[in-house]
């Protein structure tokens, strides 16, 4: 029976330091969220919490029905999988598998029953015998995945489970974990640091910094409205260019910004734009176009690099760096003087978070 | 013109004549032990002249030997057992919270290693048999195992260096209660430390003279410290015989150990 899971204003410590603060998240049955964060951002303290590793200094977290905060870890009844896969080395594939049931008093016939049907859904139906020590990182993370399924746990969650692997199998496997998830309906918990990875499998995204949630929203919504700079500078708004509005015409705001910086922000496009605000900007969201044209931002360009779908300039302008990408049928020198021009697919409208 | 031999080629004179050497060392005071025990002599002797057992009869015959083997049996299993149940549990606190743990406990558990064994045998005289009164076994059982302590913290922790206790906690998660989970997961896996620190410390106890001879009393002895106090007063063979007998027990009681639990049936 999959559960709901909820933490409510959940603190923890290391010691003196706090690594969590106020933190809370509720996951819906059935439903697989990333924590995504940098390394320290507490997306492993919050999974290791849930898991009982840990116990929080203030809150609580419940799955379902039943109160996990001072449970101990044994009785959660939650599949776990590790970064480093953390099989036992001194069992079996099949043994490793089967440990859960066995702790859950479950009969050997049913027990091999359930292991070779774990097995053979993730295609290691022909190595039950093998020891750990003999199986390639990829059949150790398929062990693992199997070993946290058989329980038919409450709550999956995962740590990292691919940044041990190579390219590849990094994305072959997580679509494998998607569907094991989905067919095994479980709520899930999956811990990462990579961006491509996490929008690519879940349902939602919560992005951490600093032991908080900073926005949790579906990937589709993350990736085009970041609510803050720092959420937009995770998902590739590279360009960060403060700017203000200084008339509104037609349903077009001109705003300004550093000298000579003037630009035509059409609302319908945009969205509503503040008047005080930051235009976040993919390189691929600021046109390189003539230096002559009226309106953009004042740019010379500076080192060129090529893509493959697009060259890329590092410009100077008169508010700083920034980095913009210019057509492939015309690649231009270092040095020339140029305007950048916004594109509102490749942008986002950011609040003024007081900066100056 | 052949190029000059480097010292790490396996075939250079020089390397083949220090591993002689190194072998005459070490193998040289056993052949001429070997030898006196099975000599017909009255008196120690090199080449051995004629051949008997008459010095073998003669330890066994010899009650203080019989009792002082007994004893000393005692102690190394009773004193390596007590070592174990103290340093397994310490040697799995220090690694497993390495990071909480101030670092001057793991220097502490190497202690008795680093004081001179004459002064750690007369200060556990003092403590053990004068000011606590213990009787003369149990203070010897406390200071064997005090002696390899050190011995049993280094080698399991030297071994649990290497376990990843994230192991441990997917078997809690999975439903497997934290004591459960050390024997089922924690203790299979460091085996072979267990192993090796078990047969250090029972020879290191066995062999031990220095701590004994302040923990011996009256009726009551080790089988080196009899063997001391035997040459004190005889000079035949039977000490060699004594000698054999000790190394082929120490020898089968490996053997055993790792005929038992150390065959390895994984690869790790």
């Amino acid at each position: 029976m999959t559960q709901s899971l909820a933490l409510d204003h959940v603190t923890a410590h290391y010691g003196t330091t706090r690594v969590l603060e106020d933190l809370s998240i509720r996951i819906a049955a059935g439903e697989l969220v990333s924590l995504l964060g940098a390394s320290g951002c507490g997306k492993t303290t919050t999974l290791r919490l849930v898991a009982g590793f840990m116990t929080p200094t203030e809150g609580t977290i419940r799955l379902g029905e039943r109160d996990l905060t001072r449970l101990p870890a044994h009785r959660r009844d939650i599949g776990l999988v590790f970064q480093n896969y953390a099989l036992f080395p001194h069992l079996s594939v099949a043994d490793n598998v089967g440990f859960g049931l066995r702790q859950r008093g479950v009969a050997p016939d049913e027990r091999g029953r359930r292991v070779a049907a774990m097995l053979e859904r993730v295609g290691l139906a022909a190595l039950a015998d093998r020891y750990p020590a003999a199986l390639s990182g990829g059949q150790k993370q398929r062990v693992a995945l199997a070993r946290a399924l058989v329980i038919e746990p409450q709550l999956l969650m995962f740590d990292e489970p691919l940044s041990n692997l190579d390219a590849k199998l990094r994305v072959d496997m997580r679509v494998e974990i998607r569907e094991l998830q989905r067919a095994n309906g479980a709520t899930a918990v999956y811990v990462t640091h990579d961006q491509e990875e996490a929008f690519s499998i879940s349902d939602r995204v919560a992005i951490m910094d600093a032991g908080r949630i900073v926005q949790l929203d579906t990937p589709e919504t993350l990736y085009q409205r970041p609510n803050s700079e720092f959420v937009a500078r995770f998902v590739g708004f590279e360009n960060m260019i403060p700017l203000a509005v200084t008339r509104r015409e037609a349903g077009v705001a001109i705003a300004e910004g550093a000298e000579g910086t003037r630009l035509a922000l059409p609302e319908a496009e945009f969205g509503r734009v503040p008047d005080r605000f930051v235009l976040g900007a993919r390189p691929a969201g600021l046109a390189v176009t003539d230096a002559d044209a009226p309106l953009g931002i004042p740019a010379t360009l500076g080192l060129r690099t090529y893509l493959g779908r697009a060259y890329q300039y590092q410009c100077r302008t008169p508010g700083g760096a920034l980095v913009a990408d210019g057509p492939l049928d015309r690649p231009l020198e270092t040095g020339q003087a140029a305007r950048l021009v916004p594109l509102a697919q490749q942008c986002c409208i950011l609040p003024d978070a007081g900066r100056r | 013109m052949a190029a000059p031999r480097s010292p790490l080629d396996r075939t250079h004179p020089g390397l083949i004549a220090a591993t002689a050497v190194v072998y005459l060392f070490l193998l040289g005071p056993l052949v001429i032990v070997f030898g006196a025990a099975f000599s017909n002599t009255t008196f120690l002797a090199f080449p051995p002249q004629g051949l008997s057992l008459r010095w073998f009869e003669n330890a066994f015959a010899n009650s203080a030997f019989r009792a002082s083997f007994v004893t000393s049996m005692q102690v190394a299993f009773g004193g390596t057992g007590l070592a174990l149940l103290l340093g397994v549990p310490a040697a799995y606190a220090m690694s497993r919270y390495r990071v909480q743990l101030p670092k001057a406990l793991s220097v502490m558990f190497v202690l008795p290693i680093l004081i001179p064994e004459i002064v750690a045998g007369f200060s556990m005289l003092r403590f053990l048999q004068v000011s606590l009164g213990l009787p003369v076994v149990a203070a010897l059982l406390l200071g064997h195992a005090l002696l390899v302590l050190p011995y049993t913290v280094r080698v399991i922790g030297a071994s649990l260096a290497a376990f990843d206790f994230s192991a441990e906690e997917a078997a809690i998660s999975l439903g497997s209660p934290p004591l459960k989970t050390f024997v089922t997961i924690v203790l299979p896996n460091i085996r072979s430390g267990v192993i090796a620190a078990f047969v250090l410390a029972f020879i290191t106890s066995l062999n031990d003279v220095s701590i004994s001879v302040f923990l011996t009393g009256p009726g009551v002895s080790t089988l080196p410290i009899q063997i001391l106090s035997y040459v004190e007063q005889f000079f035949d063979p039977t000490v060699a015989s004594v000698s054999v007998l000790l190394m082929v027990l120490t020898v089968a009681v490996m053997a055993a150990v790792e005929r038992t639990l150390g065959l390895t049936t994984f690869t790790k």
